[in-house]
């Protein structure tokens, strides 16, 4: 009881700060849940760029032979849309519910360093900022415009000054190095934080799931991110110093950039998973109300994803003509990452089994994970198979595949969290009416849009084409796959009216509307400052469960 | 509750997969990777079937699990308000089904080895045609070395009979960025990648046109860089050997348009063999009437699309690499005149 | 409600988790140990495939003496520490010194080498695949010695100023640890450029 009789600082009257005031405070946080809340406003902003750039993809597309948009226009719609959608939503979003819930859920403070944390994600913002400055900028002026238009992977040696002259690779380069910086700096700061600050009692093996996660995806983002910061660092070299990395006529591998960049593009995946996959573990116990099936396990086989995820980088090329030992190896590999990724598949049915599953909003989205899930995992093992992928790869059905991980997986699993947290966060409940209307337009959405947009994939149809034509089987599955755009926005369109309406309306949430059972949610609803009047002390893995239930805690059984 | 929509959907898309499974249904699409009339194109295909019909049944297997699942144990309103029993982990649950993933993974490895293998490390028969196919922006260049033949975007090859079979065996080059040939009907793709040889084979069995195009984002014009693929009966094929090897029939007086194309700097990038034009950035014209299409697929071969692309590539093709000469529409037309008697 | 004040299963037990400082470090220096590997498997992927230009058995001469410098400069810091941590902070300010004396004859070494491969023998980072290898390999190790550099001089600019002690030593250990590994870095770069490459 003490958190919640300690009342919140304020001036002393009634009346608001100023708003400079108040921006300032904002501006010049090192807290962490200051800077979860930044991160993720954010990200939603870039969420709806990159949903617009997707958009006029789609339109494009929808028809063959369209003039809905030029193909310079495409092709840098396409570039940023991916681009955008990695570096400037999902990476700072996870990071911001990392940032959010860590500390939190570990009963400490603040992150192990407040300032690094700030300076991350100010270089994050800075970074987005300079890649839609290229819109703009350079000579973007007396053109139309100089984004890039390179794809989000930028293989070489299209990127090189001779086959892209302007600036357009310098801003992917140059905007993705720095937001590059403000990630290892973010991952420094989960790792030190986790290791370092737990509270009393909470050893590795009593943290939540979510932290665990949080953690190995750290770790993967101190190990991946470098790779992409040294090859930039090459490409630029090659662009500005006259170097020979990627410089294929005085002897240079184009096909050393793929394997410097997939190597940090497949763990990079990996990264955006498995933070997905701690807002499954946190969420789908609670509202099954049984304990996470198998903890240990799922630890071990996080681990083991993580470690196996930095072998398999070259299934993304297949087609490059490596020998056919390498591309062995490399099916290997893949498909071996199957095993643990199916076994936390099982883990969370079995969670649900013999439970009592209340269909709140962030379980109906994380329901719907456990099966999209499920099939973008199937879809990965014929990519993985590389004959297989030999046909499918680079066209729509990877397209489909790798949308069904990061919207169908990822995204969904997102929308889940916000909804869970939501009351934590701001302190209200959000509308339980509009988030269910959210979701079946979304999933809808979602559905028609991805699922059939398998079909042109195996009908031949490849990717990063601004036009194609007719007579080729693609038309009708293109227009399905359009329309289903304009659900998935809608659904988007919901979900930020619910948000922000509740944020003003909401009915007031108390510490714990849930009935959850880490810590965050044995203190208030938004937390003070400091977080907790006094650092907890956990028996379990579940400390609110021992408290609610003297009588059978947990630390008997684990 | 959930799940009748989602069952609907995916029951669709079951269909949907099965229409597109056809072999060789021509009606479905010219470019299905499900109809191959190729070697490497149906080890894949039949590859593919294996692995569809594990993953399938892994999918019914979990989603019936999961259906059940999230139906069965749904809060009712009947319930107390007690939890229910707290489940922390079952050993032999937990080794059952990591063992019989790794089963099947270790089976679909071996498999998928096994067609690796047999396509990349195919051994190269004698009577096989070598082509060597060089990757520009935006378009195919296409030699016969041994057949001393250069041509464009059109690529003939023979027919092979699967009892005396006769591939084709393609050295994969390129001239500027990356790019990858893909025909899905003849064989999954490869990529073209400067500095880095490649080479893949097609022994197609059924004659006939077959399409593909570049799979490899190679800037602003890759959606149109087709590719037609003729597979011709073997005396079809010699015969257009016969004829592409050829030099353009040279008359007795240049004609107006032959002379604008030579002082044009038109032969500063196109070879049309037999005359003063000899350069190499832009398509061989030399055989250009041989072809159906013009700006590798962009436009249907005719005068008047000449004149137009001769006009403003542009038009046809924005970003592509062939700027405009700055002709006016007659002279545009008078060239195009010359080019249509190169056959 | 904050405090979950159970009957905890076992008697009050120790809770020593480790410092941040140097748990920071570790993961820094692993990040940066990322980069460097990817440049050096640059480089060795291209030893040999410089079809013009200077070789690098033609240009290149071992820098033992630099070499030994730099990694002296491992051994002074980890007595300056040792002096730092029981207070006597006046030596630690000499072996400090020595330490960025040391770091910066190497830099000088580097500079002089590079000076002698660009005017002598006409190898830029432009020249072939070996001198964008070698420029860049080298160049990010020497760029990483320069901040260390920076950083140790701030140090010592603070102890000057009487504003370090005994209590620092933790702080310093971990720019230390830094240090140590700049020097690893070298080794390993040493032995790919001037001992395999050759």
């Amino acid at each position: 009881m003490s958190t919640e009789s300690i009342a919140w600082p304020t001036s002393g009257t009634a009346t608001r700060r100023p708003f400079v005031e108040q921006l300032h405070e904002w501006v010049s946080t090192v807290d962490h849940k200051r800077l979860g809340v930044l991160y993720i406003l954010y990200a939603l902003a870039f969420l709806l760029v990159g949903g617009v750039e997707a958009t006029i993809l789609r339109i494009q597309l929808i028809r063959p032979l369209n003039h809905f948009v030029s193909p310079q226009v495409f092709n840098r719609m396409f570039t940023m849309h991916g681009t955008t959608m990695i570096f400037f939503v999902a990476m700072p979003v996870l990071f911001g519910f990392a940032n959010y819930l860590v500390p939190l859920m570990i009963g400490a403070r603040d992150m192990a360093f407040p300032r690094l944390n700030a300076f991350s994600f100010w270089m994050t913002a800075f970074g987005g900022l300079l890649l839609y400055y290229s819109f703009i900028g350079g000579d973007g002026l007396y053109g139309a415009g100089n984004a890039p238009d390179v794809g989000w992977f930028a293989y070489a040696p299209l990127t090189s000054k001779t086959f892209s002259r302007g600036h357009s690779t310098d801003f992917w380069t140059l905007s993705l190095l720095v937001s590059g910086f403000g990630s290892i700096g973010t991952a420094i700061n989960i790792i030190t934080t986790v290791v370092c600050m737990r509270c009393k009692g909470m050893t590795l093996g009593k943290m939540p799931l979510l932290v665990w996660l949080n953690l190995v995806m750290a770790v993967l983002v101190v190990l991946a991110v470098s790779p992409l910061t040294a090859a930039q660092i090459m490409l630029l070299v090659d662009r500005y110093l006259g170097g020979h990395f990627f410089d294929t006529q005085a002897g240079g591998s184009a096909v050393m950039w793929m394997h410097f960049f997939w190597v940090f593009g497949h763990p990079e995946v990996y990264v955006l998973v498995i933070p997905a996959f701690g807002f499954a573990s946190e969420i789908i116990p609670v509202f099954s109300r049984k304990a996470i099936f198998g903890y240990p396990v799922m630890v071990a086989a996080t681990v083991c994803i993580a470690f196996i995820g930095m072998s398999v980088w070259a299934h993304h090329m297949f087609t490059v003509g490596m020998s056919s030992n390498a591309n062995t190896f490399f099916v290997l590999s893949t498909m071996a990452i199957a095993v643990p990724t199916g076994i936390k598949i099982f883990n969370w049915l079995a969670t649900m089994w013999g439970g009592q599953i209340h269909f709140k909003t962030p379980m109906l989205f994380c329901t719907a994970f456990l099966f999209q899930f499920l099939i973008a995992g199937l879809t990965g093992i014929m990519l993985g198979s590389a004959p297989f992928d030999w046909q499918l790869g680079n066209s729509y059905f990877v397209i489909a595949h790798f949308h069904y991980v990061i919207v169908g997986g990822i995204l969904f699993t997102l929308f889940g969290a916000f909804y869970y947290w939501f009351p934590k966060i701001s302190g209200r409940m959000y509308n339980e009416r509009l988030g269910k209307l959210h979701f079946w337009l979304f999933t809808i959405g979602f559905h028609l849009t991805f699922d059939f947009m398998h079909i042109p994939g195996i009908l031949g149809m490849p990717r990063r084409i601004y036009t194609y034509e007719p007579g080729r089987g693609w038309d009708i599955w293109n227009l399905i796959v359009t329309i289903g755009v304009f659900f998935q926005a809608a659904g988007v369109l919901v979900f930020l009216g619910n948000l922000l309406w509740s944020y003003f309306r909401g009915v007031l949430a108390g510490s714990d509307p849930w009935d959850a059972w880490t810590l965050e949610w044995s203190t208030t609803s938004p937390p003070p400052v400091y977080n907790f009047a006094k650092i907890p002390e956990v028996a379990s893995r579940r400390p609110l469960w021992d408290l609610k239930h003297p009588e059978d805690p947990d630390w008997h059984y684990e | 509750m959930y799940t009748r929509p989602f069952s609907a959907i995916m029951i669709f898309c079951g269909l949907a997969l099965a229409a597109c499974a056809e072999p060789a249904h021509p009606y479905v699409s010219p470019t299905s990777i499900f109809a191959p009339v190729s070697t490497p194109a149906q080890s894949i295909f039949d590859l593919s079937v294996f692995v569809l019909q594990v993953t399938a049944a892994i999918f019914i297997v979990v989603f019936s699990l999961l259906t059940y699942a999230v139906v069965k144990f749904r809060k009712k309103a009947t319930t107390d308000g007690r939890e229910p029993a707290q489940v922390y982990g079952s050993t032999q649950l937990e080794l059952a089904w990591t063992v019989i993933p790794v089963l099947i993974v270790v089976v679909l490895f071996l498999a998928a080895a096994r067609v690796i293998a047999s396509i990349q490390n195919a051994p190269r028969p004698s009577s096989a045609i070598q082509v060597t196919v060089i990757g520009h922006q935006f378009w195919w260049e296409f030699r016969y070395p041994s057949l001393k033949v250069v041509s464009a975007n059109e690529l003939h090859i023979p027919v092979s009979d699967p009892a005396h079979p006769t591939p084709t065996f393609l050295t994969l080059l390129s001239a500027d960025t990356d790019h990858s040939f893909w025909v899905p009907r003849l064989a999954g793709k490869t990529d073209l990648i400067p500095n880095h040889p490649n080479s893949m084979w097609v022994d197609p069995h059924e004659t006939g046109l077959y399409l593909g195009q570049c799979a490899q984002y190679c800037g602003t014009q890759h959606a149109l860089m087709l590719l037609r693929v003729y597979v011709d009966s073997r005396e079809d094929f010699d015969r257009w050997i016969q004829q592409q090897s050829q030099p353009a029939r040279i008359t007795s007086t240049v004609s107006p348009g032959q002379r604008l194309f030579e002082t044009t700097a038109c032969v500063n990038c196109h070879t049309i063999a037999g005359t003063a034009a000899k350069g190499t950035y832009g398509p061989d014209l030399t055989h250009l009437m041989s072809r159906q299409t013009i700006g590798s697929g962009a436009a249907k071969n005719n005068i008047g699309n000449l004149i137009a692309w001769i006009y403003k590539p542009d038009r046809f093709k924005p970003g592509c690499k062939m700027p405009s000469m700055g002709l006016t529409v007659q002279q545009s037309a008078v060239v195009a005149a010359y080019l249509v008697t190169l056959r | 409600m904050s405090t979950p004040a159970l009957a905890t299963p076992e008697t009050d037990i120790g809770w020593n988790l480790p410092e941040r400082g140097p748990v920071g470090m570790y993961c820094l220096i692993a990040a940066e140990a990322a980069i460097f590997t990817i440049f050096v498997v640059a480089y060795i992927f291209y030893i040999g495939k410089s079809a013009t230009g200077p070789q690098p058995k033609d240009v290149l001469s071992v820098p033992i003496f630099f070499t030994i410098c730099l990694l002296s400069s491992s051994l002074t810091i980890h007595f300056a520490l040792k002096l730092l941590r029981s207070g006597k902070v006046l030596s630690f300010a000499l072996w400090w010194l020595l330490t960025i004396v040391l770091g910066a004859a190497f830099l000088a070494g580097t500079a002089s080498e590079w000076r002698h491969l660009i005017y002598d023998e006409g190898l830029t980072i432009q020249t072939n695949l070996f001198g964008t290898t070698y420029y860049s390999l080298v160049g990010l190790h020497a760029f990483h010695v320069t901040v260390g550099l920076l950083a140790l001089a701030t140090v010592l600019i603070f102890t000057f100023l009487g504003d370090v002690n005994k209590q620092h030593a933790e702080r310093v250990e971990v720019l230390s640890m830094y240090w140590h590994f700049v020097d690893v870095v070298w080794v390993v770069v040493f032995f790919v450029v001037y001992i395999v490459g050759r």
